[in-house]
């Protein structure tokens, strides 16, 4: 809304404003969007053909989605991404759930300096963690093997776990581990029964964060993945040199569609997280009976 | 009530020091016998070294030096969750993802005591603390009334030898607190436990405990009965401290036994109890409690007195201060019950401010050992 004090030119200016910022949107998201429909093509083409701009039903088709699931490379490559996805994110998720719990104690010393190492991953350009991971798993013997790759992904996944877990223990009430204590319980029993459910919300989208990485990740499978451990964003790369066709697109859109339901998880978890936090009245779902 | 019941080393602090950052003294040397089931509030300003001692006895704080013995033994020796002791958080500390019942529950099951027990001994504290109806509701559904009486029924639902609480009812306003101080006061002596209280609450210190041990920079200053603490002050801190004090300087004259005479700054002469004053010829402070100064005749001439000029009154409900200030500028306070028969003073009138020799002390401050 432009208000009503405007003049002309502010009314312009306003107005040019509007238009560039949406112009700077469809620049961002075109290229993701127009994989979309030319998933969808019924002729091995990367462009759109003239039945495809008149909506013609019989311009599209639904067989490069068929032709990723007959394609054993594919398949191969799918079961590598959840596989590998799955247990990087659960080592990723235990590790950093740890180091963010042992982080946040007052008494932990050298703090910055071991956060600061334990980010770095992400802020280490990867081409360059992954030539250093090379290297030094070569070295273990584990290049080239899914425990290898497994681990590589778990390092690149650790530190969104420890942002996201440190983020719901700031503002936790330590008396509550204080009182567990008292009443009784062990170090690992408040571990579990008090400080566990109650970070859960920041743990569980460290672990989704931890996942896209690894499922999104194609740099450090590059240098570490042998032709046994290639995952769809592998197989997507070598299928861009190797075989030009549209079965790409079709696994491009699968991958959108994985991603967007991945963030829209962690969004509501951040808003379920932020009404335990905000209002304490608000916690229980249902429990009034 | 098991006042004076018990071994009175049930609960022991010896010569207790704490620093936290190996100069300054946070406790200086704490000592205190406990005897089971008596209630000692520990009072003073914050900052004074009381909850300190609190969490040096749950274990959360280590003791610096000294020793905390519970039944002759060692707590230092004893890990923190395997010391018995039940605690009342200032903020509750329910655990906000279970709901009151699983709360009440939790000591009980960590003791892996039968269901069927557990759920007798919930429903039993539920009753105990009148919140039958909101066992399957969570914390967060409760006002802080109720939620305080779930941290109390918390505390003491697995049978603890000590239940330490620190300022329990700070968060609550002034109707709730005093119908929790009842409330506490009620289960203390139906179940006979213990109780260590933290609070810098003199009111509250004197309306709940057995006896009261009174903090400051990291000393007891006194510890006594309510009614000791009040009219027979240690020292002038307490006497500040513990209610409101009128204070006259002045030098001492005489001392004979537990009676000194003093003669005021503005040249009065009075009689008063001895407390911890010094030595013919040195200064002290008479300390008088506004209610025991009148400006009526009441006590006739038996009692001291002082000349003073009427400044203004304040008008608080059941009684009314009326301010005066002597001739050397000291402000005087007296407290009077609103009572139609006292006579009506306007500005300037000069009285004579009297009390009884028995109802003053002179005191002066105590010296407390600062060092390691």
């Amino acid at each position: 809304m432009i208000p009503a004090h405007f003049g002309i030119w502010h009314r312009l200016g306003a107005r040019l404003l509007q238009v560039s910022s949406w112009l700077v949107l469809l620049f961002l998201i075109l290229p993701i969007l127009v994989i979309v429909p030319l998933s969808f093509n019924i002729e091995p083409f990367f462009s759109f053909t003239e039945g495809m701009l008149r909506l013609q039903p019989e311009a599209y088709s639904l067989r490069w989605y068929q032709a990723i699931f007959d394609d054993p490379k594919w398949i191969l490559a799918i079961q590598n991404s959840f596989f590998i996805g799955f247990f990087a994110t659960l080592i990723a998720t235990v590790l950093g759930t740890c180091a963010a719990v042992g982080l946040a104690r007052d008494d932990m010393p050298l703090r910055r300096l071991i956060t600061a190492l334990l980010l770095s991953p992400m802020i280490v350009p990867l081409i360059i963690t992954a030539a250093g991971m090379f290297f030094f798993y070569s070295e273990l013997g584990l290049a080239g093997s899914y425990l290898g790759v497994i681990l590589a992904h778990a390092a690149l996944g650790t530190p969104f776990v420890i942002i996201t877990v440190t983020a719901t223990l700031t503002g936790f009430d330590y008396s509550l581990a204080r009182a567990a204590v008292n009443l009784g319980a062990t170090p690992l029993r408040v571990f579990f029964d008090i400080i566990m459910p109650l970070i859960r919300p920041g743990v569980i989208s460290g672990a989704l964060f931890a996942f896209i990485t690894s499922f999104d990740e194609v740099v450090v499978i590059l240098f570490m993945a042998g032709p046994q451990q290639r995952t769809i964003p592998r197989q997507m790369f070598s299928g861009l040199r190797e075989q030009i066709n549209p079965s790409i697109l079709a696994i491009a859109t699968l991958l959108i569609l994985v991603s967007i339901a991945l963030l829209i998880t962690i969004e509501l978890l951040r808003r379920r997280a932020a009404r335990l936090r905000g209002s304490e009245a608000d916690v229980p779902p249902a429990a009034t009976s | 009530m098991a006042e004076q019941a018990g071994d009175i080393s049930f609960l022991q602090f010896t010569n207790v020091k704490k620093t936290y950052d190996h100069k300054n003294l946070v406790v200086k040397d704490f000592n205190l016998d406990v005897a089971q089931g008596e209630f000692i509030t520990l009072l003073g300003p914050s900052g004074s070294g009381k909850t300190t001692c609190l969490m040096m006895l749950a274990g959360f704080e280590d003791v610096t030096s000294g020793e905390i013995l519970i039944n002759g033994r060692s707590v230092t020796s004893i890990a923190p969750y395997a010391r018995n002791i039940g605690m009342v958080f200032q903020q509750y500390a329910l655990f906000p993802h279970m709901t009151i019942r699983e709360n009440l529950a939790y000591p009980l099951k960590i003791r892996k005591q039968p269901k069927a027990q557990i759920r007798a001994k919930v429903d039993e504290y539920l009753a105990l603390v009148e919140l039958q109806d909101f066992g399957n509701r969570y914390p967060g559904q409760l006002s802080g009334g109720q939620r305080q009486r779930v941290a109390l029924a918390r505390a003491l639902i697995f049978a603890p030898d000590i239940v330490l609480m620190d300022e329990p009812l700070g968060a609550l306003d002034k109707k709730l607190r005093e119908q929790m101080q009842f409330e506490i006061k009620r289960l203390h002596e139906q179940l006979g436990f213990t109780v260590i209280y933290v609070t810098h609450d003199q009111t509250e210190a004197l309306t709940m405990s057995d006896r009261i041990a009174v903090f400051n920079n990291g000393i007891v200053q006194q510890c006594a009965p309510p009614h000791v603490l009040y009219e027979r002050p240690a020292n002038l801190f307490v006497a500040d401290f513990i209610g409101e004090s009128n204070k006259l300087k002045g030098v001492i004259a005489s001392v004979a036994d537990d009676t000194v005479s003093v003669r005021l700054d503005d040249g009065a002469q009075v009689s008063t109890l001895r407390a911890n004053c010094s030595e013919i010829g040195l200064p002290t402070t008479v300390s008088v409690r506004p209610e025991k100064l009148t400006f009526t005749d009441r006590l006739g001439s038996a009692g001291n007195q002082v000349k003073a000029r009427f400044i203004t009154r304040h008008y608080v409900g059941e009684y009314i201060r009326y301010h005066f200030q002597t001739a050397d500028g000291t402000e005087l306070v007296v407290k009077n019950l609103n009572d139609s028969s006292a006579p009506q003073l306007s500005a300037q009138d000069e009285v004579a401010l009297a009390w009884l020799p028995q109802d003053s002390q002179a005191l002066d401050r105590q010296d407390v050992p600062t060092t390691l």
